[in-house]
């Protein structure tokens, strides 16, 4: 079932795409403000130069766990795109957004430990919509097997709209993009000093960064599973989705913690509930 | 590689500056000169940051703080002082609560004179410093922890002692 040369595929492509999608997203965001911007790989030289600094940490135990977070980022991603079960890479992702948070919390830092108070609530926020998802794609494929959603003939999208739209939701908050940037930021924004990475720097934070494409390429597979029948409207609806983030990115101002939870979780509850609810009656029950 | 050059981070900080020379640097970032085309981030973090921007001229009120964020900025780091007050003083050099340019306190790399500094020079005096980033990274300079501990003392002292 799993599938070894995707993995490998994954592991090495993945940052080069990743990086490049954070370079596109800063040239068109720069391009929505009226900016020129910098170049499409200036991620790549950002993350060069954090190489190329001293590492400065408060507690050696930090750089431990950043490299912890960037192994279960990898592992997370390689299990998905090697076709693996979709609940394992859930959790998978989940430890690895706690090792962040534990590296946060290392550090004794007022503004550290915010960042990763405030990072704890957002996986609060989207951890339930995002198991919702994976059930979601149970009713409709009958798997939890990422090969067999991503192979099966189904329109999934129609069957779970309303988790789609609910996924989108909560993609704003694992992609770090405004109004749901509360732990930490992109580009030149700042929250709190710098949320849960204030405390990184040098070589740590350039892990981070590499982890976060990895992330973003992962998530961004996630909104492919929705069209698997499909893998021309499925690239198309990456694409979308990618840049309609980057317009909300730019066109919201930061919410507070609480609105964050509250409307996560009654998008959840809504939404996605009621989808799955009309998903099993209409079937008549899972078979 | 030179990624030094290519990504140069800043942190401002307001040493009491009349505002002028904030104002021009907070231009910088704006569309007209924009430069994040040159990778330039102000982070507000300097532990982030590569290049330390400091407008105004030491008082009592900021010697720790310019101390403090200088030791926090990682190495490779460089510093500019922005405006004329940053590098010398300026027109309070006189006053008896400033006790001079950025440079009395801690090691400046780019001085950019002017009452305000203008945003081409202040992107110039950026431009200069990360030659000077590079140019300490290759040789390994480690910036020197910099304290006050003697300045403390002396005006402990001077007060009587008080506490």
């Amino acid at each position: 079932m799993i599938n070894i040369v995707w993995a490998a595929f994954f592991i090495l492509v993945a940052p080069v795409v990743g990086g490049l999608v954070a370079g596109i997203d800063r040239k068109i965001t720069a391009h929505m403000q009226g900016r020129v911007g910098p170049s499409i790989l200036q991620p790549f030289y950002d993350v060069g130069k954090l190489f190329e600094k001293e590492q400065a940490v408060v507690n050696e135990t930090q750089i431990f766990y950043a490299i912890c977070y960037i192994i279960f980022m990898v592992f997370t991603g390689a299990l998905f795109f090697a076709g693996g079960d979709l609940l394992l890479v859930i959790f998978a992702l989940t430890l690895s957004q706690l090792f962040l948070v534990l590296g946060a919390f290392a550090a004794n830092s007022p503004y550290s430990y915010v960042g990763a108070e405030r990072e704890l609530l957002q996986i609060m926020a989207y951890e339930p919509m995002v198991i919702l998802t994976a059930v979601g794609m149970f009713v409709a494929t009958n798997s939890f097997n990422v090969n067999d959603i991503a192979s099966s003939t189904t329109p999934v999208v129609l069957l779970i709209p309303g988790i789609f739209l609910g996924f989108l939701y909560v993609l704003t908050i694992k992609l770090r993009k405004s109004p749901f940037d509360i732990s930490t930021s992109h580009h030149a924004h700042q929250e709190i000093v710098k949320g849960v990475t204030t405390e990184f720097s040098g070589p740590s934070l350039g892990l981070i960064e590499v982890s976060h494409w990895y992330e973003t390429v992962f998530l961004l597979g996630f909104v492919y599973l929705f069209f698997g029948f499909n893998p021309l409207i499925g690239v198309a609806a990456v694409i979308i989705v990618y840049l309609l983030e980057i317009l909300i990115d730019n066109t919201n101002a930061r919410v507070r913690w609480q609105f964050l939870v509250k409307s996560s979780w009654l998008i959840a509850a809504v939404v996605g509930v009621v989808n799955l609810a009309a998903l099993y009656f209409l079937s008549g029950g899972i078979p | 590689m030179t990624y030094l050059a290519k990504s140069p981070w800043i942190i401002h900080y307001d040493a009491s500056s009349c505002n002028g020379c904030d104002i021009e640097i907070l231009a910088c970032l704006t569309p007209m000169y924009d430069v994040e085309r040159f990778g330039i981030i102000n982070t507000g973090n300097p532990k982030h940051a590569d290049i330390f921007v400091v407008t105004g001229s030491i008082n009592e009120q900021n010697r720790e703080v310019i101390q403090n964020i200088y030791n926090q900025i990682p190495d490779p780091k460089a510093v500019v002082a922005v405006g004329i007050c940053a590098c010398s003083g300026g027109v309070f050099r006189e006053c008896y609560n400033v006790a001079g340019g950025i440079d009395k306190l801690i090691p400046v790399d780019v001085y950019v004179p002017g009452c305000a500094a203008r945003p081409e020079s202040i992107i110039d005096g950026i431009v200069t410093a990360w030659g000077i980033l590079e140019e300490k990274r290759i040789k390994k300079v480690s910036s020197p922890m910099v304290t006050d501990h003697g300045h403390k003392e002396h005006h402990r002292h001077a007060e009587g002692g008080a506490q």
